[in-house]
């Protein structure tokens, strides 16, 4: 039985001590145990970032790419083994700036692979500049005047019709671990914005902050995470009340079960054959 | 006498310029001919100018070359444009009432395409078959050869369409014997119990030797002239389990295709200059983690947008050196459609071989002409996937490192999910293990490990086709595309009276110096001919064998060169 050892790694860890990834890391080592999923079957894909080193500190499959580069690497290793559990690990400047076409397309195609977008509103690896996700007027060394308006991960997502989108906190293990099994259970490609103190450059929105403000969508009464108009509403909440939890699920064709090719075994798995394209030679006679 | 034909077939674009031209030409192959066929064409989906040519011999012909027999003016503005390229006894076939012109004399034929339509099929869409049929009677060439091939090329439409095509290409046929079977001369014939060769164009034949070569993944984003790979392989590949992915951008079609590969798939992409472009961060990461990916970059004149219908040489250099940081990849630049075929088999073999990307540069033109090739041999196709683990070979191992380092550079490879192994692998440098490392001495030996596939990869490459001759004068150098065209510029100067040998380069990187140093030791002066401003072919040599060129004939208006060019230019410019 697969244990909260087999994801652990014993490499020095690079974050800062106090860090949200911290806690991100251990819900994710949680969602995997709980789900019975062992460390080979599993493939992190990660960019470039404080976030993306996250793969290197526990156990799996690692494809560490580009920054903002995460998704297409993903999708393309998910189509060549659609076995796999595909994780995909980013910061808000991965996923929601250097990356975003990626993340609207991905989110069309519907690929089934969960996707953890770190979002500390910051940039921490190059030293506090101002991300995509930065409050309005956040000033920094490359917004002196203030960053303008953000980038809404949500909003975005409900409009290029993604089938899972979740928010979690880092100061909530037990829910982002949740969050996280549902998002890597759920057919199709599921979102998980995280909202993630950074406590070396993002004195603003810190532990404290967050912890006056997020609310859980599960504890209000009635609230309909298939309702697509109701998440909408809930994706504009920012400032006193933010909320987290699943704020949308609906299943729709997963990209790459339409796949002929994938319909038997995997791809990687079928055996190369010159022969069988005899015919088409016959084509151009 | 050699028998032969030269045509070309003129209009607006839409007016269905390239489908009689093709018909003409595959007519041609069907009766065991050598055919080579070029379409020239504008960056637009109607009107404007287009022309196709198609040149058929009972010999071997590698390039467009000399005076026309037939134009086939569709519109007014092709006899204008084109009627100074016709022989003296050449004629054109034109319909007055369709390209409202009057002109009068020998070599004007009109044959009232339009109405003979009308009047036999009752269908104006056909004209063109007409048109086709009428060419075929100036040759008294073999009308059952054009029937096989209209019944072949419309039966998806039905037979009542196809066989009404037969009707009107018939009365073309009967026409042209009834009223100007003595205008041309010049007269064609099938040869008999020959081998059907396969008719096709080069992006035609890199996209079935990427499947042949066991290409499982294909992403892009369409850009001339590269489209036509993509959309073949998403069109066959339904069946024949291809994936093809049409991607948001060329960085997602890189990035996608290095996924597939990692995860254990061949995988591939194919792009133009601009597209490349945004690939090249990808093609490092491809080096850094030593995944095979194949690229087809399919050259068109630059910078940017440039001219995307026409063709250029102007990216050797970028293709060496695209890419930030130091890593080895294979530039492989096919010469002809049938070495397009074999060259992305080997691009597969030596990316997987060398776990790194393999560059098959190509450009408008190879991939948009068209030759007969004897049919491409499938048993004679050999997959090489290189140090692949097998499942027993894993098991056996309990400490699987996907970057270890090993005398040949090349690591032993395993695939994600493939037994308990974690394969594990990263941008930023890494240990052996794949982890991301500071320290000076694993960094040492991960880049000296990766560049030591180097020497591995060199060894793989062939050496140029040098066709040499007795007491030589000079050395035409060219490589790609080019190769057709300096072929006949050679044996054009021959019969002139000058002798040239002629040193070709389809296999670029690593640099075969050593042949290229000992071909060019044979006095003869030595003339680079390729289609950019810099002469970067002439100064790959300077760099990689110290060997400075005698000259250059270079251009760089978008077109192909010709053979007469070639020879007119040379005698300009260099004797």
């Amino acid at each position: 039985m697969v244990t909260m050892k087999d994801y652990t790694e014993s490499i020095p860890i690079a974050w800062c001590p106090g860090c949200g990834n911290f806690a991100i890391l251990q819900a994710l080592r949680k969602a995997l145990v709980d789900l019975g999923i062992e460390p080979h079957q599993v493939l992190f894909v990660s960019g470039i970032g404080q976030a993306p080193k996250l793969p290197h500190y526990t156990h799996g499959n690692v494809f560490n790419g580009l920054h903002g580069r995460t998704l297409p690497a993903a999708t393309g290793a998910k189509i060549a083994n659609h076995e796999l559990v595909v994780v995909g690990i980013d910061g808000d400047g991965g996923a929601y700036g250097e990356g975003i076409s990626h993340l609207l397309a991905t989110m069309r195609r519907n690929v089934n692979m969960t996707y953890m977008a770190h979002n500390n509103q910051v940039y921490g690896l190059t030293k506090g500049q101002a991300s995509p996700t930065s409050d309005l007027g956040f000033v920094t060394k490359t917004t002196p005047l203030g960053a303008s308006q953000p980038v809404n991960p949500l909003a975005l997502a409900l409009a290029s019709n993604v089938s899972f989108l979740a928010r979690g906190f880092a100061g909530d293990i037990e829910h982002l671990s949740t969050l996280l099994k549902m998002g890597i259970e759920h057919r199709g490609f599921a979102l998980i914005d995280i909202l993630q103190p950074c406590v070396s450059f993002n004195h603003k929105n810190t532990y404290q902050w967050y912890r006056e403000r997020v609310y859980k969508v599960e504890d209000e009464s009635g609230y309909d995470s298939s309702d697509k108009i109701t998440a909408f509403a809930k994706a504009q909440e920012w400032g006193d009340r933010i909320p987290i939890g699943l704020i949308y699920r609906k299943e729709r064709p997963v990209y790459e079960e339409q796949l002929p090719a994938l319909r038997e075994i995997t791809l990687v798995k079928q055996k190369i054959n010159p022969l069988q394209y005899e015919a088409l030679l016959d084509e151009f006679v | 006498m050699a028998s032969h034909l030269n045509v070309m077939v003129g209009g607006e674009a839409g007016q269905g310029v390239q489908s009689v031209g093709m018909i003409l030409a595959k007519t041609m192959a069907h009766g065991g001919l050598h055919v080579f066929a070029d379409q020239d064409y504008e960056n637009r989906v109607r009107g404007g100018h287009n022309f196709f040519r198609v040149r058929a011999s009972d010999r071997e012909v590698l390039a467009l070359s000399g005076e026309l027999d037939i134009l086939v003016a569709l519109n007014k503005e092709t006899i204008d444009l084109h009627q100074n390229e016709l022989k003296d006894s050449g004629v054109i076939i034109l319909d007055q009432e369709q390209t409202k012109t009057k002109a009068r004399g020998e070599r004007y034929f009109n044959v009232p395409l339009g109405r003979i339509a009308e009047d036999t099929v009752k269908n104006k869409l056909m004209t063109n078959t007409v048109a086709v049929g009428a060419a075929i009677g100036l040759y008294d060439y073999d009308f059952d050869l054009l029937a096989a091939v209209l019944r072949k090329e419309f039966a998806r439409h039905g037979e009542k369409i196809a066989e009404d095509n037969v009707t009107a290409a018939q009365a073309g046929f009967d026409f042209t014997r009834e009223h100007g079977s003595q205008r041309l001369s010049q007269k064609i014939q099938p040869i008999s119990g020959s081998n059907r060769r396969m008719f096709l164009n080069g992006n035609e034949a890199l996209a079935l030797g990427a499947m042949a070569g066991g290409c499982k993944f294909i992403t892009g984003y369409p850009m001339t002239p590269a489209s036509p790979i993509l959309e073949y392989l998403a069109d066959k590949g339904q069946h024949h389990n291809v994936v093809a992915v049409h991607v948001e951008d060329e960085i997602a079609a890189m990035n996608m295709a290095i996924g597939a590969a990692y995860a254990g798939v061949r995988a591939m992409v194919a792009t133009s200059g601009g597209g490349f472009c945004l690939m090249v961060e990808g093609l490092a990461l491809a080096g850094m983690t030593e995944t095979p990916v194949v690229v087809v970059l399919g050259q068109r004149p630059g910078p940017a947008t440039g001219m995307p219908t026409r063709t250029e040489q102007g990216e050797l250099w970028f293709a060496l050196h695209a890419g930030h940081g130091e890593f080895p990849r294979a530039i492989l630049a096919p010469a002809t459609a049938d070495e397009a075929f074999s060259t992305m088999i080997k691009a597969f073999n030596l990316a997987e071989k060398y776990q790194t990307p393999v560059i098959v540069l190509t450009d408008h033109h190879i991939a948009t002409s068209y030759a007969t090739v004897d049919r491409f041999d499938l048993k004679q196709v050999k997959i090489d996937r290189g140090e692949l683990l097998s499942d027993e070979e894993l098991d056996k191992s309990d400490d699987y490192k996907r970057h270890t380092v090993t005398e040949s550079g090349i690591s032993p490879r395993a695939l994600p999910g493939q037994g308990k192994t974690l394969v594990v692998t990263d941008s930023d440098e890494h240990d052996e293990a794949g982890h991301l490392i500071e320290d000076a001495e694993t960094r040492n030996q991960q880049n000296l490990k990766r560049l030591r596939k180097l020497s591995g990869l060199k060894a793989e490459i062939n050496s140029p086709k040098f066709h040499k001759s007795q007491n030589a004068k000079f050395t035409l150098i060219g490589w790609g595309s080019t190769y057709g065209a300096i072929r006949e510029a050679a044996e054009l100067l021959k019969e002139g009276g000058i002798v040239v040998n002629v040193l070709h380069l389809s296999e670029i990187w690593p640099f075969p110096a050593e042949a290229v140093s000992s071909a060019l030791n044979s006095g003869a002066k030595s003339i680079v001919i390729e289609s950019n401003y810099t002469a970067q072919m002439a100064q790959l040599i300077r760099r990689e064998t110290g060997h400075k060129v005698s000259g250059n004939i270079l251009k760089f208006d978008g077109r192909p060169f010709s053979p007469e060019e070639i020879v007119v230019r040379l005698k300009k410019e260099v004797l």
